[in-house]
């Protein structure tokens, strides 16, 4: 195969910016391509299901600036995953929005851009269902029925190599992907230079998160991957960094369950075998990995649907005698609220996170609070209706303030109220689809534009 | 009294997808490793007691060598960012296993 050489610059594009002196020692690497994700689901669930995006735009836009600029000075493709951290149809467009916004600024010669869009629409997963396909859950979810897909608002199937493949084929100077897995925006270019599937994939693995491959921990830090016949060759572009055996294996096994193997549309890739080598001083060499195809192409399909509406208002605590009666208090005050609301769980929910005494982890804390010097309360209600949520919010906190306990002696108040307000939170969402269906082949639920860009 | 702590030089939690949250412990040192793989104290009933889970939601349990590193999976009573959330990112379960004492 013909060598390949890839840089990314960030694992999350838009976050935080992407630190230029790597990326512009990464670009006098002359790279073949420049590459970023911009997607995570681990901003929650709301971004998705209220499309909106979770980065700012400042920041997304000054990542898109430095990788558009250099890629066209240098005359390579640039590819970018998951536009606008959930990689629906408004990320896509955001970003295509962008790119020609900067052309125009920078009075970039005409290139030609491909959108490639991954959302699904809700009713299109409805038939599927009620014509009998399968939606699969992942990590021991049930399959998903009627009922789930009505609850959700938003869908994005992750996209494997295909669709990346396909523009890139037809020319495509800048690639605008929705929703994409990891690996897949890496892979595609090594595989269309003639790289094996092992490779290509592993390749994609290790580069995800840019500099987290490396080490010292570093992020928005530029990385160099290498693919050609010998293997995968990871270089850090920062001075201070290098990409060592432990710092590239500890990557591969960081954000998944299982550090042997990952999963594509198409089979998994197999890393139970890998060998690391440090080959200088800032590279280390991976070979040994293989890829293990499956006969059935499965899509993953991420999907997010409002439960509720959200208020909050917090409090603190100081008293010590309250803070050791304080799930006393708290059952109180639920008493109340279920007097005038009825019960808690039923038309709403409240949630006293009780920062300093377990709000952390909760059910999962093994080890008992001792007592702290103050208790921070962040009181939650959701609620179907706004308005209602904000009352019931009021009194969920106010009566934390007048709680009943036999022997306080602070009878002016017992809670610190920071500020006498209920705050307006965003609306509660939830991930309704971790899942997977069965498609025809790995172009199935995506489609794509072409555009030329002129300035 | 040798803790984990004081052997391993990463410890930490992060989602793995929405439904779990995965815990690495990474070691600098290849002998502290050893030490801790052979010892056997960390095991997927070890770890389910300390996080008051049932041993059925410790989805995944590796010694992974290449890394010199020891990985288990929880699951999620419900998904992240769900209403009543309290780390969305589950970047902050790990502190308890700091205190697991190894022997000597």
């Amino acid at each position: 195969m013909k060598p390949i050489r890839i840089i990314t610059p960030t694992g999350h594009l838009g976050t935080t910016p992407l630190e230029k002196g790597s990326f512009e020692r990464g670009c006098a690497q002359r790279p073949d391509y420049i590459i970023a994700d911009s997607g995570s689901a681990d901003i929650g669930p709301y971004p998705l299901g209220a499309d909106r995006p979770a980065s700012s735009e400042v920041w997304q836009r000054h990542d898109l600036e430095a990788m558009l600029v250099a890629a066209r000075k240098l005359g390579i493709p640039m590819i970018i995953g998951s536009a606008s951290d959930t990689g629906t149809n408004r990320g896509v467009d955001q970003y295509v929005r962008l790119i020609k916004e900067i052309a125009a600024q920078h009075k970039l010669a005409p290139f030609k851009l491909a959108a490639v869009y991954s959302e699904v629409p809700v009713s299109d997963l409805i038939h599927r269902v009620q014509a009998g396909e399968t939606i699969a859950g992942l990590n021991g979810r049930p399959t998903a029925d009627l009922a789930l897909l009505k609850r959700t608002d938003r869908v994005v199937a992750v996209m494997g190599v295909e669709p990346i493949r396909a523009v890139l084929r037809d020319g495509a100077d800048v690639i605008i992907a929705g929703r994409s897995g990891d690996c897949a925006i890496f892979a595609a270019p090594i595989l269309n230079a003639g790289g094996g599937e092992a490779d290509a994939y592993f390749c994609g693995k290790a580069m995800e998160c840019a500099s987290f491959c490396g080490e010292p921990f570093m992020g928005k830090e530029t990385i160099l991957g290498r693919v050609d016949s010998e293997g995968v060759f990871l270089t850090a572009m920062h001075p201070a960094q290098r990409c060592t055996p432990a710092s590239v294996a500890s990557h591969a096994m960081y954000e998944r369950l299982n550090p042997f193997r990952e999963y594509v549309p198409g089979g998994f890739l197999d890393m139970s075998r890998c060998r690391y080598e440090q080959v200088d001083e800032k590279t280390t060499r991976v070979t040994g990995q293989t890829f293990v195809a499956d006969a059935e192409t499965w899509i993953k399909l991420e999907g997010a649907g409002k439960v509720a509406e959200r208020a909050l208002f917090i409090l603190g605590i100081r008293d010590p005698y309250t803070i050791a009666n304080l799930d006393r208090a708290i059952d109180w005050t639920k008493g109340k609220l279920a007097e005038r609301f009825g019960p808690v769980g039923g038309t709403y929910d409240v949630f006293y996170h009780d920062y300093g005494r377990g709000a952390v982890m909760g059910e999962m804390e093994p080890t008992p609070a001792k007592s702290p010097l103050e208790v921070g309360i962040v009181v939650e209600v959701t609620c179907d209706d706004a308005a209602r949520a904000e009352v019931i919010c009021h009194i969920a906190a106010k009566n934390l303030f007048y709680a009943r306990l036999p022997d306080v002696k602070g009878t002016a108040g017992t809670a610190a109220i920071m500020s006498d307000e209920v705050l307006h939170a965003r609306p509660a969402y939830e991930w309704t689809l971790n899942h997977i269906i069965k498609a025809k082949d790995q172009s199935e639920f995506f489609s794509t534009r072409f555009e030329t860009i002129h300035a | 009294m040798t803790t984990l702590k004081d052997l391993a030089s990463t410890i930490r939690s992060k989602n793995a997808g929405v439904d779990l949250i995965t815990f690495d412990i990474i070691f600098r040192d290849r002998d502290a490793f050893v030490r801790v793989r052979d010892s056997a104290v960390i095991t997927p009933a070890r770890v389910a007691d300390m996080f008051r889970v049932p041993p059925a939601d410790i989805t995944d349990f590796v010694v992974f060598e290449p890394a010199r590193a020891i990985k288990f999976t929880i699951r999620r009573k419900v998904p992240s960012g769900s209403p009543g959330e309290r780390d969305v990112f589950g970047s902050q379960q790990y502190p308890p296993l700091f205190e697991i004492r190894i022997p000597d």
